[in-house]
């Protein structure tokens, strides 16, 4: 019974070792590598964005009326409903201007470093 | 009555240019000599009447058909009201125009749902596209269905009862940061097309977003819609007639009336009103007013235009 326990035990302990040391990079990794930007009210909200390459970006249509993200040669999405997203990974470094091709009044910035 | 406002036209003029209308009920516009003057509120029967002689033909909206959102989740139905409406009218209209929005996401279903119920009217419809009709993958519903025969991304001119009438589309390739756009092609097409007619032919020109500068914060006014509006500026009546913001507005600048028309699906708040130009949750009683379509007449000879907007109820 000891023995086993011992056993359990270390295997545990190796176990939460093993997570103590990934958990904080596994976070950071979700907080810098996936960002939001929401549309509402005919605004993308955050307008601009600061992000290291790599990151993927969501934008999600909060308003009842459908909008698009476009980015003049980068990357354009289709025409999101209400609450439809789309995303893109940024991989290469730059500013990156983009504006709703339905309403172009409508514009925002991700800057990727 | 005529001389009284020859006299007093450069006040009246300005007095019209500081008002910008939008009406909560029908309300006849009569235009003479450039200068639009409002005969009061009445009702559609009323309209019918004294909108009769000449030539009348109806523009409607916006009709979104496929939108069920809060602020109107029947928006099929309404226009099937709207549709109701122009068919109880006393005297027949010569034909419609529709100022584009016709679907709201440019599904097949909208077009064919939007199409049955329009066809009710038994008119002829000139359309023009509004940026929901050029929503799908390949950006060809639209032109199948309403761009034969049309120049471009569907612009096109015809004549009717000695008017002519221009159909422009405002609604493709939008730069980032600006308004509405005609783009050169187009321009050139506008240039060409006027070149040679009489400065005594009544022109018509219609397009989805506004051609004037309405509310540029919300994107409300076309880039370069001040060069189609150069090209006309030496005709002696000239009407521009505009959708996009689902209400009446109005104003005035020499010769050029600008008009545009309701939504028959869902109203929009008056510029810088709301935090957006979103579609405007009203109460359900409210909705069928601040809805509807509108009918222009001509008399010729008189040089004289009148405009009638009629809400669904109210």
């Amino acid at each position: 019974m000891k023995t086993l326990n011992r056993r359990d035990f270390s295997v545990d302990f190796g176990l939460t070792l093993a997570a103590a040391i990934l958990l904080p990079i596994t976070t950071a990794r979700a907080d810098d590598t996936n960002m939001e930007v929401h549309i509402d009210n005919f605004v993308f909200q955050p307008p601009e964005l600061k992000i290291k390459v790599g990151t993927t970006v969501t934008w999600t249509n909060r308003d009842d009326i459908p909008h698009t993200v476009v980015s003049a040669g980068k990357f354009r999405s289709k025409t999101l409903d209400t609450d439809d997203k789309f995303t893109f990974t940024f991989t290469d470094a730059g500013d990156y201007k983009y504006f709703c091709s339905l309403h172009p009044h409508m514009t925002g910035m991700i800057k990727v470093e | 009555m005529s001389g009284h406002d020859h006299g007093e036209d450069g006040v009246s003029r300005r007095k019209v240019l500081e008002c910008m209308t939008w009406a909560g009920t029908g309300v006849l516009w009569t235009v003479t000599g450039g200068v639009p003057r409002s005969l009061g509120i009445i009702d559609s029967a009323e309209a019918a009447t004294a909108a009769a002689p000449g030539m009348t033909f109806l523009q409607i909206s916006d009709s979104h058909v496929g939108f069920d959102k809060p602020a109107n989740p029947n928006a099929l139905g309404t226009l099937e009201e709207a549709v109701g409406k122009i068919n109880a009218m006393p005297a027949k209209p010569s034909f419609m125009i529709h100022t584009g929005d016709i679907t709201h996401l440019s599904k097949a279903s909208e077009f064919d749902n939007a199409d049955r119920i329009i066809s009710q009217s038994k008119l002829d419809v000139h359309y023009v596209p509004g940026e929901h009709d050029f929503l799908d993958e390949e950006v060809k519903f639209y032109r199948e269905r309403y761009g034969r025969g049309t120049k471009g991304a569907g612009w096109y001119s015809f004549d009717a009862g000695g008017v002519h009438f221009i159909g422009l589309v405002n609604v493709v390739d939008l730069k980032a940061g600006g308004l509405g756009n005609l783009g050169t092609e187009q321009l050139a097409w506008l240039e060409d097309d006027l070149r040679g007619k009489s400065k005594s032919t009544p022109i018509v020109l219609f397009a989805h977003i506004p051609l004037w500068t309405v509310y540029p914060e919300w994107g409300w006014g076309t880039e370069d819609g001040g060069r189609a509006l150069e090209y006309v500026k030496g005709f002696g009546s000239v009407t521009v007639l505009n959708g996009h913001i689902h209400q009446v507005m109005q104003k005035v600048e020499g010769n050029v009336t600008f008009h545009t028309a309701r939504s028959t699906a869902f109203p929009q708040p008056a510029p810088g009103t709301a935090p957006s130009p979103g579609p405007m949750k009203v109460e359900d009683t409210k909705l069928r007013s601040m809805l509807g379509v509108a009918s222009v007449n001509f008399k010729q000879n008189e040089q004289r235009l009148a405009i009638i907007d009629t809400p669904l109820q109210g």
